[in-house]
């Protein structure tokens, strides 16, 4: 489904990605583990065509991602929540809905979904987004990307700041999503909080993902969470 | 002329100065709201469009209401290539950068001006108003242009504000000047999203001039006082503030028409001046900007 293939990507002159390369299939949940400036939040920012890429490739269901402009890549169906949601926070809950819900024409049912796997969001909608609590924010920023009818999902640490509650809330809906066949990359500095739903691990150092492992494999081998993440 | 005529003069006058600088002042405020581009040949536009108005209103001398109809159809569209040139050929090179923006539309503002000082001459050019009513109060006329003045700028204005907060566009235009690298992460193609503002900011202005053209006449220079007053309105309004500009202009236009009809024009523009370095030293962002972070 997607196939990253050696991927140079630069902020200037500095070299951010070099040779990065990564494959999912269909339905995985991958987790890109790695030290803050490893280079996980631009490997996720190239996909979507915010940081060009120089060298490599990016296809996905056979189309090459770097031959778009930036803003035809979600309409292929790939849906991003960036670090620190990014909301539009003058917006309502509403009009931040419909600025997902335009991206792919998505129709009425999409919408309804959305709203059933964040209900407190349909209470909300005539609420500025920007007046409300960290984790509903969370929530909205989800459920933006998911007005998409997202087939990939790019999640860049989806459970900073949220309380334990609303950490299951999220996974549990990360779930769910992987039911209906999205494919999700999830970037985290949480380890516990994504292990349990990941299917695989990726672990990225210096602008390359240097091991990628199951993550069966990766509790008989703790050392490496300690090694990319420095957390146990 | 006793109070209270003069009052009633003074208000209209200044609802008349109201409604021409939220009218010239609301295309500078949409373009640096949505593209952070501070537009210093907002003006130059505004007297291409008086220009424009006074060349087709030449075409044909016997019908005024016929060259009216034909500027307000012709001026915009116009100066919104011009715009549109621009955007494309200039603003879109130099990555919409603030300050490279700035010098650029300095060095456009004196290309269009000796432009047009070439093309059109020097003299100031008179547009005939498309009617001549005179309402007859009881102690003076008032020409009943003037008031139309006033009312189609308050239809432009509504226009506008229905455009940004009630349409597809309008949504797509607010999402683009809140976060430009989210707007585009959601499949907004933002490049033609500014285009698209730059072109109506200017068409906008052009369509002002067209309507205030036969009430001061065309002629090259006369894009520098709305610049200026423009920039006076949008600052104390708040950077990037619609409705901010909006109250600004219908605040400062009337105290400016009062003042004028009281005192003197020069006067007016002191005060006025003098309230934004006020406004500047007690909140910079303006009164309805939001504080830069």
């Amino acid at each position: 489904m997607l196939d990253v293939r050696a991927i140079d990507c630069y902020y200037g002159e500095a070299k951010a990605l070099h040779q990065f390369s990564l494959r999912l299939e269909t339905g995985e949940i991958l987790c890109l583990l790695g030290r803050n400036g490893a280079g996980k939040t631009t490997a996720l920012k190239a996909i979507m065509g915010l940081v060009p890429v120089r060298r490599g490739s990016i296809v996905f269901d056979g189309t090459d991602l770097t031959k778009l402009a930036s803003h035809e890549v979600p309409r292929l169906g790939i849906g991003y929540v960036p670090q620190g949601r990014r909301l539009f926070s003058e917006l309502t809950v509403e009009d931040n809905l419909r600025v997902g819900l335009m991206t792919r024409n998505s129709g009425a049912a999409v919408r309804q979904h959305v709203l059933e796997l964040f209900p407190v969001l349909g209470e909300r909608l005539g609420q500025r987004a920007g007046t409300m609590s960290g984790g509903e924010q969370q929530m909205l920023a989800m459920a933006r990307a998911l007005c998409i009818a997202p087939k990939l999902l790019l999640l860049d640490e989806p459970t900073e700041g949220l309380s334990p509650a609303m950490i299951a809330l999220i996974r549990r809906s990360i779930v769910e999503l992987k039911t209906h066949g999205v494919t999700t990359i999830l970037v985290e500095q949480r380890v516990d909080a994504v292990l349990p739903i990941a299917d695989r691990v990726a672990f990225v150092e210096n602008g390359r993902v240097t091991a990628v492992m199951a993550v069966a494999e990766l509790a008989a081998d703790r050392h490496m969470i300690d090694r990319y993440v420095g957390l146990g | 002329m006793s109070f209270f005529p003069h009052l009633l003069l003074a208000v209209l006058e200044g609802a008349v100065a109201a409604a021409t600088l939220a009218l010239t002042a609301l295309g500078l405020s949409l373009v640096f709201g949505v593209m952070r581009v501070v537009n210093v040949a907002h003006g130059e536009f505004y007297m291409l469009g008086a220009m424009v108005a006074w060349w087709l209103s030449q075409l044909v001398p016997a019908h005024p209401l016929l060259g009216f109809l034909l500027a307000l159809i012709g001026a915009p569209l116009a100066v919104g290539a011009v715009a549109f040139a621009t955007e494309r050929l200039v603003l879109r090179r130099i990555g919409y950068d603030p300050e490279a923006t700035i010098v650029a539309t300095i060095g456009l503002m004196f290309l269009i001006q000796q432009l047009a000082l070439s093309v059109f001459g020097a003299d100031a050019k008179p547009v005939n108003a498309p009617f001549t009513y005179r309402i007859v109060f009881p102690w003076f006329g008032y020409s009943g242009y003037k008031l139309f003045v006033v009312a189609a700028s308050a239809v432009l204005l509504l226009c506008v504000w229905w455009v940004m907060s009630r349409t597809r566009f309008g949504l797509i235009m607010r999402v683009t000047q809140f976060d430009r690298e989210t707007a585009t992460a959601f499949g907004i193609p933002v490049g033609r999203v500014y285009s698209a503002v730059f072109v109506a900011g200017a068409a906008i202005v052009a369509i002002a001039a067209v309507l205030l053209v036969p009430i001061q006449q065309a002629h090259y220079l006369m894009g520098l006082d709305p610049l200026l007053m423009s920039f006076i309105v949008v600052i104390i309004g708040g950077l990037g503030s619609l409705k901010g500009s909006v109250i600004a202009a219908l605040a400062i236009g009337l105290l400016g028409g009062i003042v004028s009809v009281f005192f003197s024009p020069t006067f007016a523009a002191i005060i006025a001046t003098l309230l934004v370095a006020f406004i500047l030293v007690i909140r910079p962002q303006g009164f309805f900007g939001a504080p830069a972070r």
